[in-house]
């Protein structure tokens, strides 16, 4: 995994609620078995036509956007399936940081996976870096996830929460399965002693 | 004393293997379900890292997703799809995980097959790449879907890195009326709490009418637990559920039977335990229900019709539903009952079950579907299929004019062959009525198998007491 330190770019605004993950990567590319080369598919059936073009009303496919490293979203972003596939398409696009009022739980657990940082502000606060991100390429944000600090356009500073433990794997870009496994004689003292007071689990 | 302590609580705190400082918690995973499409990509980091699988023999695999309904014998014919299933035997045979292949009499929907050969049971922590692993929750386990790296992980070490949930319980009192069903009620509770209402929380389902339903009825109310947000459901085990389970393949071997019961026999909420949210639902009003829109919120009672987006305060939410109408191609003020439709689908995970078939062929039993209708049963494994078989359902399913067909998620998701044309509607017994979810264009009405079974006979989304005697 990739470390995030600090994230400079535009931000694609899409002011839309419930964004399911059908949406962000519909169902026929989770047949890949790999991890990489979602990015074109991402947002598939709002970004192209019937006959496969580039629909170019849809906020990814304006020039201002496409290079676009932040999304900021309506409440309840990412819900729906678990699959993965939704923040791969995400990443793989070039987007490392998506900003909502909320997120459906296994997407938001998903991003910091593969680092994605996903950022939960109030409504009001959404709308204000919504409407900042509507001015296109000129709007530059900064997300600085040391300082825990959005640096808006207008040079406004947006403080953000994010939990401590997921702020340090993400920062040094580490594996969770690594830091796991350092406990391997606690997980086995476990099964040891759940293996005596219930045989049949 | 201990404090009082709800299900969750108790089913959490047996299985921590570790705190953090900072609150987070390692937790131990009894069970792993695996199918082909979230699983690849782990399988290929722990081969990558020179990594094993940490306990197979607690690891079950099953293709259900990319499978075909139809004859299989030629194996497979979209080469992506096969690829994925050929992929997860191939990764079964290096990391010694067991998997149901696509001929084997047990292969279905991953949680329909996991409580089907006792491999879910109860006070277990059960994890799958998939979000309706709440189904297994009705057995009173913590069952949750995960993401790929977290498969990755629990496959590595059998654990995994975890915040604890927030507890809701939600009760339905009462007894439910005629003609409604475990998909009704969960319909009813998800509109009430809406699409994020659950979010961050586990609910625990409780109230006599919940205690009434079958296991699989349960298991209908859990599956859809995440549409409400919720990354868990719980339902307390009891008799029906030790019934359930006992002389299921992988259940408790006889000697270990009784010392199993007396331990699931702890595992309910004590009196006074703190819930941080509470619902409570009278299951004597609940109607039978169908969904109008693209979001599993956008319920009504099937005697009622499709909302006004002009009457809906919040601006978000009008746009939403406006764009839910124009996608379903619905007018406000139509009347549920006078929509018709084009297909019907009755199988997936929430609905595939033994009992639904039956519930759906008493009333297909002597009847007709209508003409332009094209309607499907897809059994929700292969020992669902042979035990319907055995009682002739598949024949009253043939004479009626639907198609019967081989176990699998199906058109439930449409990863398959199995799809809704764009335009098409669809009355389906599935849990996501999403922007083409059944197929691209496609629209869905999300309702119970006997709502499925008299829109087929109508060709119009039909109140099923009209067809009880
Ligand atoms: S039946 Fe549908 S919801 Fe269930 S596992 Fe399959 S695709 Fe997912």
């Amino acid at each position: 995994m990739d470390k995030f330190e600090t994230l400079t770019g535009v931000a694609a605004p899409l002011p839309m609620i419930n964004v399911d993950t059908d949406m962000i990567i519909p169902k026929q590319f989770l047949k890949t078995i790999k991890r990489t080369g979602l990015g074109k598919s991402l947002f598939f059936e709002m970004r192209y036509d019937d006959a496969g073009k580039e629909i170019p009303d849809f906020i990814l496919n304006r020039p201002a956007y496409r290079q676009a490293k932040v999304l900021i979203a309506g409440a309840n972003f990412g819900c729906g399936s678990s699959r993965e596939h939704a923040p791969w398409s995400i990443l793989d696009f070039g987007i490392r940081c998506v900003i909502a009022p909320s997120f459906a739980d296994i997407f938001y657990n998903n991003c910091f996976k593969n680092g994605i940082l996903p950022i939960k502000l109030p409504q009001e606060v959404c709308d204000k870096l919504m409407k900042a991100a509507e001015n296109g390429a000129n709007a530059t944000f900064t997300v600085d996830l040391a300082a825990q600090e959005i640096h808006a356009p207008d040079g406004e500073v947006v403080a953000f929460p994010v939990d401590s433990f997921r702020k340090h794997c993400l920062l040094n870009g580490l594996d969770d399965i690594g830091l796991t496994l350092v406990k391997k004689a606690k997980i086995d003292t476990y099964e040891q002693a759940r293996k005596t007071a219930q045989p049949w689990v | 004393m201990t404090a009082p302590r709800t299900l969750f609580d108790k089913i959490w705190e047996s299985h921590l293997v570790d705190r953090q400082d900072d609150g987070t918690c390692l937790i131990y995973i009894d069970r792993h379900l695996v199918h082909e499409v979230t699983s690849p990509q782990a399988f290929e980091g722990l081969a990558l890292s020179g990594r094993t699988v940490y306990r197979p023999e607690q690891t079950l695999a099953v293709a259900d997703h990319n499978v075909p309904t139809t004859d299989r014998s030629k194996g497979i014919a979209d080469p992506e799809s096969r690829t994925q299933v050929e992929t997860l035997e191939a990764n079964g045979r290096a990391f010694g995980v067991r998997v149901f292949s696509m001929d084997d009499v047990r292969q279905g929907v991953v949680h329909i097959v996991g409580p089907e050969q006792g491999f879910t049971l109860p006070g277990m922590t059960i994890v799958c790449g998939d979000s309706h692993t709440s189904t297994h929750g009705a057995f009173g386990s913590l069952a949750f879907g995960i993401g790929t790296s977290e498969v990755e992980h629990v496959l590595a070490t059998q654990t995994l890195v975890q915040a604890p949930a927030k507890n809701m319980r939600v009760l339905v009192n009462g007894n439910l009326p005629q003609g409604t069903t475990a998909k009704d009620i969960v319909l009813k509770i998800i509109s009430v709490l809406g699409t994020a209402g659950g979010t961050g929380y586990v609910i625990e389902y409780a109230g006599d009418a919940i205690r009434g339903l079958s296991m699989e009825g349960r298991m209908t109310v859990c599956n859809m637990s995440i549409e409400a947000g919720a990354r868990a459901g719980l339902i307390a085990p009891d008799e029906t559920t030790f019934a359930y389970v006992k002389g299921r393949p992988l259940a408790p071997k006889p000697a270990d039977w009784e010392a199993a019961v007396a331990y699931w026999k702890t595992l309910h909420t004590d009196d006074g335990a703190h819930f941080d949210a509470e619902v409570v639902i009278d299951a004597s009003e609940i109607v039978p229900q169908v969904t109008w829109g693209t979001s599993p919120e956008d319920v009504v009672a099937i005697t009622g019709s499709v909302p006004d987006p002009k009457a809906e305060v919040d601006e978000g939410k009008a746009k939403a539903m406006q764009r839910s109408l124009d996608y379903m191609g619905l007018v406000a003020g139509q009347p549920m009952e006078e929509v018709k439709i084009d297909r019907v689908f009755i199988g997936s995970c929430t609905n595939g079950r033994i009992e639904d078939l039956r519930a759906a062929a008493s009333v297909a039993k002597g009847r007709t579907i209508a003409a332009s209708v094209k309607a499907m049963v897809v059994p929700g494994s292969g020992l669902v299929k042979q035990q319907a078989e055995a009682e002739g359902l598949h024949t009253v399913f043939l004479d009626a004019g639907f198609e019967w067909r081989e176990p699998g998620c199906s058109m439930c998701l449409a990863m398959n062959a199995d799809k809704l044309e764009p335009g098409e509607r669809c009355a389906s017994t599935s849990n996501r009525n999403f922007e083409g979810r059944q197929g691209r264009g496609g629209r869905t009405h999300l309702v119970s198998p006997e709502i499925a079974a008299a829109s087929a006979i109508t060709g119009y989304l039909t109140d099923v007491r009209k067809f009880l005697g």
